[in-house]
C-alpha cells in the first residue's frame, strides 16, 4: 500500500483545476513512475494527491494552426517517441526520451512529469531547452506561458504554484523550422540508468550550409537545473562551418556549467564529458543540417 | 463524484478475458490487486520500484510494470497476465512454447514478465532484429540465463507467429496489390 492520505481522480482538466484550487496542498501525480517509487521509499507520505491519469485530453501531440507543436504533458515517452509530428520536426526529442528507463517505464512515464520533477538529469528537459520549448501553465482562472528556462527555478523546483497545472509543452515554428538537433546521454548502462551528464544541441545553417547562423547548446547535470550554454552558443554563432569551430564552442560552453562532485561522478570528469558530448552533438547536428565539416575554417 | 476522494472505489475491468468488478483501496498497486485480490500469482514482485520487470502485465496490449501503477487506474481497461496466455484447453501460446523449446527458463521468476513483453512484441507483427530485441527487453532483469536463450526464444516466436499468419485475412490484406 502506498501512503496516500487521499487520492482525487478528476475526469477532465476543468475538474482537475477545480480540485487543485480547492486543495492547494495536494500534490500532482501524472504517470506515477517517479512519485510511486518515492512513496514506496517512504518519502512524500501522508499527502493528498490529484491523479491526472484520466485526463486523456492532455495525452495528445498536435500541431496548432500556426504550426506550433503542442505536446500534451501526459504523453508517455513512448508516445512522444512514436509521434510523427515529433519524429518529423524534433527528432532529437524522440531520441532523448528513448534513453529513459526501460520500455515498460517509458509507456507510463510522462514528459510533463519528467519536466515538473525539476531534476537536472531529466532526459527530456535538456532537449526541450535545446528546442526553446515553452511551458503552458493553467489555473482555474487562466493560462500563462513561459520559456522553459524560466520554468526551472532551482534544484528540484519549478515555477508551478499551488492550483496550477502544466497543460502543454509548446515549440513554436520559428524555434524548429530550419533547425537540426542531436542528443547524447552519458550513463553507466544502456538502459534503466540516470544520466551522469547529458547534452542536447540544435543548429541552423545558412542557405548554402557554409555558416552556422545560430546554435543552441543545452546541458543536463551540469548545474542544479538543466541549462543553456550561452558562451558556447556565442562561440559558434555566425562562424563558418568547421570542426575547429565546433571544438572551440564545445570547450567554451563549459564556462556556463556549474558541475559538482557527487558519488556518481567527479566535477572534473563531468566537465570533461560535457565538452566531449557537446562536441559530438554539435557535429551530429551540423551533419544532419547538411553541413560539411572541414578540419579548418575556410579562409 | 470525482471531486471527492473515497478510500475505496468500485472499478470494472477485464482480466484474461473475464469481466471483474471490485471495490479497490486507492492506495494499492495493480500488482497488489492482481496477486492478493485475484490470486494471479504469476505477477511476481521483484524490486517493486519499476526496475526489474518481474511484475509486468499487459494493459490494453501494452506491457507496464504493475508495481508502479495504481490499481484504480485499470478501471475500464483490459489486463492480461501469464495465466491468460494458454488457451482454454491448456495449449501453450506461441511465445510460451518457444520459451520452453529454447530453454529460456531457469529459476522462472522473471519469466512471466518476459512472456508478456515478448507477447506484445510478437503480436505487433513487426520483426525485430536481435539488437532491437535487446532494447525492447531491457526492462527485464534475469539473473540466471544470461539472456541469450531468451533472445533465441523471442526470435523463434516471431518466426512462428509470422508463419501462422500466412493465409489469414491480415496476410491477404497485406499482400494484395491495391
Amino acid at each position: 500500500m502506498f501512503d496516500l492520505k487521499a487520492l482525487y481522480i478528476p475526469d477532465t482538466v476543468e475538474e482537475a483545476l477545480t480540485l487543485l484550487a480547492e486543495h492547494p496542498d495536494a500534490h500532482i501525480m501524472a504517470g506515477g513512475s517517479d512519485t510511486l517509487v518515492k512513496l514506496r521509499d517512504g518519502k512524500l507520505g501522508g499527502l493528498e494527491w490529484v491523479s491526472l491519469h484520466g485526463l486523456d485530453e492532455l495525452r495528445r501531440i498536435t500541431l496548432d494552426d500556426d504550426d506550433t507543436i503542442r505536446i500534451g504533458p501526459l504523453a508517455s515517452f513512448t508516445q512522444v517517441a512514436r509521434s510523427a509530428i515529433v519524429r518529423g520536426r524534433l527528432p532529437s526529442l524522440a531520441e532523448a526520451v528513448l534513453t529513459i528507463g526501460g520500455p515498460q517505464v517509458r509507456k507510463i512515464g510522462t514528459i510533463g512529469g519528467n519536466l515538473c520533477n525539476g531534476v537536472p538529469s531529466a532526459d527530456s528537459a535538456s532537449t526541450c531547452f535545446a528546442w526553446d520549448a515553452e511551458i503552458e501553465v493553467s489555473t482555474a482562472d487562466g493560462v500563462r506561458t513561459l520559456p522553459i528556462a524560466d520554468f526551472y527555478l532551482s534544484a528540484g523546483k519549478v515555477d508551478l504554484r499551488p492550483g496550477e497545472l502544466v497543460t502543454g509543452i509548446l515549440v513554436r515554428r520559428a524555434a524548429y523550422q530550419g533547425w537540426h538537433g542531436a542528443y547524447h546521454k552519458y550513463a553507466m548502462r544502456n538502459a534503466m540508468d540516470i544520466a551522469t551528464v547529458n547534452c542536447s544541441t540544435t543548429v541552423r545553417l545558412s542557405a548554402d550550409r557554409s555558416t552556422v547562423e545560430d546554435a543552441r547548446i543545452a546541458f543536463g547535470v551540469a548545474a542544479p537545473t538543466p541549462i543553456r550554454a550561452p558562451h558556447g552558443e556565442a562561440a559558434l554563432r555566425g562562424r563558418p562551418v568547421s570542426q575547429a569551430a565546433v571544438d572551440a564552442a564545445a570547450k567554451a560552453a563549459i564556462a556556463d556549467t556549474r558541475a559538482r562532485d557527487s558519488w556518481r561522478a567527479a566535477k572534473a570528469f563531468r566537465e570533461h564529458m560535457l565538452a566531449e558530448i557537446a562536441r559530438r552533438c554539435l557535429t551530429q547536428s551540423i551533419v544532419r543540417a547538411g553541413g560539411r565539416l572541414t578540419e579548418k575554417s575556410p579562409a | 463524484m470525482s471531486l471527492t476522494a473515497p478510500q475505496f472505489r468500485e472499478i470494472s475491468f477485464t482480466v484474461n478475458g473475464r469481466r471483474v468488478t471490485r471495490s479497490v483501496d486507492v492506495r494499492s498497486s495493480l500488482s497488489d490487486l492482481l496477486r492478493e485480490d485475484l490470486g494471479l500469482l504469476s505477477v511476481k514482485k521483484g524490486c517493486e520500484v519499476g526496475e526489474c520487470g518481474a511484475c509486468s502485465v499487459l494493459i490494453d496490449g501494452v506491457a507496464i510494470d504493475s508495481c508502479i501503477y495504481l490499481a484504480v487506474w485499470v478501471d475500464g481497461k483490459e489486463v492480461r497476465t501469464t495465466e491468460g496466455l494458454a488457451d482454454e484447453d491448456g495449449n501453450l501460446s506461441i511465445v510460451q512454447q518457444a520459451f520452453v523449446e529454447a530453454t529460456a527458463i531457469q529459476c522462472g521468476f522473471c519469466t512471466p514478465g518476459l512472456l508478456l513483453t515478448a507477447t506484445e512484441l510478437v503480436e505487433s507483427g513487426q520483426t525485430y532484429t536481435r539488437d532491437e530485441l535487446r532494447t525492447e527487453l531491457a526492462g527485464h532483469l534475469c539473473r540466471c540465463t544470461g539472456y541469450q536463450n531468451i533472445l533465441n526464444a523471442v526470435e523463434l516466436a516471431q518466426a512462428r507467429h509470422a508463419e501462422a499468419q500466412i493465409g489469414s485475412p491480415e496476410f491477404w490484406e497485406a499482400v494484395t496489390p491495391r
